[in-house]
């Protein structure tokens, strides 16, 4: 390990530091060293996902959703509640997951990604659609059923500190999934066990004694990440993993999980709202906007050309850590603000604040996700027109959305 | 030896101690603070009395003495009298050993009082939270319906229904605690319920129950404990108040401090001490008590933390 | 002449009980008139309490402030409140992370900007309430008239924002401060609140402090960068030279952990391993040092200083080497 690490970091007087810095930081070096540990290790990654994408067939399909809804209910009254309405967080989305592959769901807060991510786990009830998992519709199991299903699907949290119970050590933080699906099948190979995960996750033995509020940041997310690992899952959804870290942390877990994924063969769900993080990190993107998914396609394809009108604001939107790119940026602003969930638009959902919206269409029918070539799915009635430069970019009166209606 | 290894070596030192839980933490915390400790040695003080206050005592507080009933009259009540070091109260009775074993008969009020409010409080409370829906809904009515009748109007009304006893006393000032320990209960852990952690325990396939009685009741408890012990200084004081009502304990003979200001209150004139010793012990405990628990609350305050 | 000149600028904080806890340290910079400084760093690198020490927003009691601030002449350090207070007004305006927390959500949004007016500018009521409206229409506010009369809370998190630049901005300062002004909205709405400020800024020629921990936002808004660790500024440089040619290894770290758009897919991320917690004193040593890649012996026992090199400010010991720093920074 010590090793690889000065190879990789390759300045003098490296050896001496990196033996250093103790326990804590062993673990993230590993890490670093695992993935900048050769280029050529990183390239393979990307290589080997991108011909998967090619070739994937019906059975490598680990999840399937078809018209997911999360619709909740508005209540009014104090002693006879009725229903005032809905927030439509999550509004009829399709989606298939591969083997092995990460999917980036990416969008600003209030698009429902959350909310997604949670109904596709069955955390918050979906009123509608079905959720697949592995060939089981998981969307109608109940009870104890349910439970044990919930093995081969874990979760990561924005939060790290809220997500650990701070009364629990971090032993029993990872012993308890074990032990909801008997895992822990005795004292010996527990412990072991336990050894193992914190390895894979960069934190030493000594860990296991301590309490969550001990622990930076980053290791926190390291205890989260291995306690969905406890139970040998097979699909990780990612709720912004890492946008409660610190920058020079950030890069520290994203590699983590990259590495994780390549040695245990894991399928992700990254939701995000960073679009470098989810551009990083992912095989394939979707993009959402109010409760729908407006645009899908592979990470490349996706940043190369963008194809939904609101896609093109976003990644117009990132700031980038170059000047010279900063300087000669074209920017598509958006004017106004998100409308409310509890109050969609008609019709295509981003025409409210569209700046190629044209006259029919695209306030009467909601536009279908549908696929323009090589697996890039968009849900424009105008994207090929738009592509081809037939209809221009202009100006949108903001429209003034209130938060509270 | 370089600066560099000596330096990496007192890293190593820092990281492997650790090992505190948050409950540890904020104990320490606690006892930084003076005001903390004085309550502790307020409330420390008193459990000592009410323990040993049988044998110390240096007279039978439940005989009457001769040498001081030979002196009582309607209008004269005894004072401090050699043997007897605050006279007697008005039925020839050592005051001062009664003043001591009413700690005891306090203390005990005081707690069974708090301990069955919590008690059922926290079954209320804990059902609501747990459950939530239509089983939440309705204790939270009833316990809406018990807060809106003021609090010693409530013990007020169970005490006149039950016999006048002791545990009549306890019981009335219980009831007052309930709804403030259900509702308290109750918001804590639909805090916790929809809080991350048991959100992560849930989607690692945790069983309902294992969730409830490990993660979202232990998280909660901790400001029903220190409610508790603001508690404790209010039921104290209430049920000092049903005495003074005449609603106490019908039997005069016992020594308590609530009783003996109750039984006092028609002989300020003739001994304004008989009420005013019991009265100081009473205000002192509650404010220990108050003390403790305030500290408490603050040091578990999350925002107060290091 | 510079309009705002930080001279070793320092605080320590100091509650009984505790130890005291250098937060800013030896920080010097200037401001020129309409020029844009950016002051960058992660949490703990003491750039938000440098903002509030310029703003003399930190508790009297509680935090020991060292150095000096002049602006135009003024020391603001050793004025008096009152004094300090109306200087704020009128010369100095602010834009803070929250855009909820900093407006007081009982008072109308008219209110709280006329309130500026009549006050640092002497305007009468109905003065105030026409020039507020011209205001919020600068800041992008759609049908300014009827949004005088609502309150914050009826308003979105970007639309708070434009508020509060609309107040800082009501006295026409000749500096503002953002402190990490977007990051509390989403990346289009970020995208309009940087774009309006830097159109206000080089419009009214307004000088800006940006203080913030995305390096993205600087690198397309600042004329100068300074970098901050552990309290101390540890580079400071145009912002190309920064980016294109980072010396200290922070920030050719930091620039080397982000993920970046314009990267392709699969593209690894070099990390700074440890987190910000694992730094030592800057009386021992370089806070960086348990953490950088090129430290040795001397970066554990010798504090380096802000040293002039190659057309930049910077602490090092052991700088990343030119060579390196240009091939990262064609990306």
């Amino acid at each position: 390990m010590t090793d690889e690490t000065v190879t990789t970091t390759g300045a003098p007087g490296t050896d001496a530091v990196d033996t250093d810095a103790g326990a804590e930081t062993v673990g993230a070096e590993t890490v670093g060293a695992d993935v900048a540990g050769g280029d050529v290790a990183g390239g393979e990654v990307a290589g080997t996902s991108a011909a998967d994408d090619g070739a994937a067939g019906e059975d490598d399909v680990l999840v399937t959703v078809e018209g997911i809804e999360v619709h909740f209910p508005i209540k009014r009254g104090i002693v006879l509640e009725r229903t005032a309405g809905y927030v439509y967080a999550v509004d009829g989305i399709d989606l298939t997951i591969r083997r092995g592959e990460t999917y980036g769901l990416v969008g600003e807060s209030g698009c429902g990604k959350t909310t997604l991510g949670r109904g596709l786990l069955r955390l918050v009830e979906p009123t509608g659609g079905r959720v697949v998992f592995d060939g089981t519709d998981v969307s109608t199991l109940k009870g104890e059923a349910l439970r044990t299903s919930r093995r081969r699907m874990q979760m990561i949290f924005q939060d790290p500190l809220s997500s650990l119970d701070p009364r629990q050590s971090v032993e029993s933080i990872l012993v308890e999934g074990m032990r909801a699906h008997g895992l822990d099948k005795g004292k010996q190979s527990t412990r072991a066990r336990l050894v193992e995960l914190l390895d894979s996750v960069g934190l030493p033995e000594s860990a296991l004694h301590k309490y969550p509020h001990e622990f930076s940041g980053g290791q926190r997310q390291r205890i989260g990440i291995a306690r969905a690992l406890a139970v040998e899952p097979d699909l990780i959804v990612a709720d912004e993993p890492v946008s409660a870290l610190d920058v020079s942390v950030q890069a520290q877990v994203l590699n983590l999980l990259e590495q994780l994924q390549q040695r245990l063969g894991l399928t992700y769900l990254v939701i995000a709202h960073d679009l470098a993080v989810v551009r990083h990190i992912s095989d394939r993107i979707g993009v959402m906007y109010l409760g729908s998914l407006v645009e899908e396609a592979s990470s490349d394809s996706m940043y190369a050309e963008p194809m939904h009108p609101y896609t093109k604001a976003l990644l117009s939107a990132v700031p980038v850590p170059d000047p010279t790119v900063e300087d000669d940026r074209e920017q598509i602003l958006l004017t106004g603000d998100l409308p409310s969930p509890a109050h969609p638009p008609t019709g295509c959902r981003f025409h409210t604040r569209c700046p190629w919206k044209q006259d029919t269409l695209c306030d009467t029918d909601r536009p279908e996700l549908r696929d323009i070539g090589g697996g890039h799915r968009v849900a424009c009635h105008y994207a090929e027109d738009i592509r081809a430069g037939e209809i221009g970019r202009h100006e949108v009166e903001p429209e003034l959305v209130h938060p509270d209606t | 030896m370089s600066i560099l290894s000596t330096r990496k070596a007192e890293k190593i030192d820092s990281l492997a101690e650790g090992g505190t839980s948050l409950a540890m933490d904020a104990l320490r915390r606690t006892f930084r603070s003076p005001v903390a400790i004085l309550g502790l040695v307020i409330v420390g003080l008193f459990v000592i009395l009410a323990i040993i206050s049988p044998f110390i005592a240096p007279k039978d507080p439940y005989r009457p003495y001769p040498e001081l009933k030979a002196e009582l009259t309607p209008s004269n009540i005894p004072g401090p009298m050699p043997g007897f070091l605050l006279g007697s109260d008005q039925n020839g009775y050592d005051f001062f050993s009664r003043l001591l074993v009413g700690a005891q008969q306090t203390l005990f009020v005081g707690v069974f009082a708090t301990l069955i409010g919590v008690a059922i409080g926290m079954i209320i409370g804990g059902l609501a939270g747990a459950f939530g829906g239509w089983v939440d809904s309705v204790l939270m009515r009833l316990t809406d319906i018990m807060l809106s009748v003021p609090s010693l109007l409530l013990a007020i009304s169970i005490a006149a229904l039950l016999p006048g006893s002791q545990w009549t006393v306890i019981i009335a000032v219980a009831m007052i605690g309930v709804p403030v320990f259900a509702r308290l209960l109750r918001g804590a852990m639909i805090a916790q319920r929809s809080s991350d952690h048991v959100l992560a325990a849930t989607a690692l396939g945790v069983k309902r129950k294992t969730i409830v009685f490990r993660h979202m009741l232990p998280n909660s408890i901790g400001p029903v404990i220190v409610q508790a012990t603001l508690t404790l200084a209010t039921a104290i004081i209430d049920a000092a108040a049903l005495s003074f009502l005449g609603l106490g304990d019908s039997d005069w003979r016992r020594a308590e401090w609530g009783l003996m200001l109750g039984n006092a209150q028609e002989l300020l004139s003739v001994k304004p001490s008989l009420a005013f010793f019991p009265a100081i012990a009473i205000i002192v405990v509650a404010l220990g008590f108050t003390l403790l628990g305030e500290s408490m609350r603050e040091s578990l305050d999350p925002k107060n933390r290091r | 002449m510079a309009l705002l000149d930080v001279r070793d600028l320092g605080v320590v904080f100091k509650r009984k009980g505790t130890r005291p806890f250098t937060a800013v340290d030896g920080v010097s910079f200037s401001v020129e008139p309409g020029q844009t400084v950016g002051l960058v760093g992660e949490s703990g690198s003491g750039k938000s309490v440098t903002s509030l020490a310029l703003m003399g927003l930190l508790p009297k009691r509680g935090a020991e402030i060292s150095g000096s601030v002049t602006f135009e002449d003024t020391e603001l350090l050793t004025l008096s409140d009152k004094q300090l207070r109306d200087r704020r007004g009128r010369d100095l305006g602010m834009v803070f992370q929250d855009p909820l927390s900093s407006l007081n959500p009982v008072i109308t949004i008219g209110l709280q900007i006329t309130e500026v007016l009549e006050r640092h500018r002497g305007m009468s009521r109905k003065e105030a309430r026409v020039e507020a409206a011209e205001l919020l229409d600068r800041v992008g506010l759609p049908d300014p008239q009827r949004r005088l009369d609502e309150y914050p809370h009826q308003h979105s998190g970007g639309m708070r924002q434009r508020v509060l630049i609309a107040i800082a901005l009501a006295c026409r300062p000749k500096l503002l401060i953002a402190d990490e002004p977007t990051t509390a909205l989403d990346v289009t709405i970020q995208a309009q609140i940087l774009s309006l400020l830097s159109d206000l800024v080089s419009e009214t020629d307004t000088a800006l402090i940006m203080i913030t921990h995305d390096l993205g936002i600087v690198a397309g808004l600042c004329d100068n960068v300074n970098v901050m660790y552990g309290g101390r500024i540890v580079e400071r440089a145009a912002r190309h030279d920064l980016f294109e040619r980072s010396r200290h290894p922070y920030t050719h770290g930091l620039l080397q952990s982000i993920p970046r758009l314009n990267a392709p897919r699969g593209e690894p991320l070099t990390p700074i391993r440890g987190s910000v917690s694992d730094n030592i004193e800057w009386e021992q040593g370089c806070a960086f040092a348990p953490r950088c890649p090129n430290a040795t012996d001397v970066c554990w026992s010798e504090p380096p200083e802000l040293k002039a090199d190659d057309g930049r400010m910077l602490r090092c010991h052991n700088p990343v080497a030119l060579g390196d720093a240009v091939t990262e920074g064609a990306l």
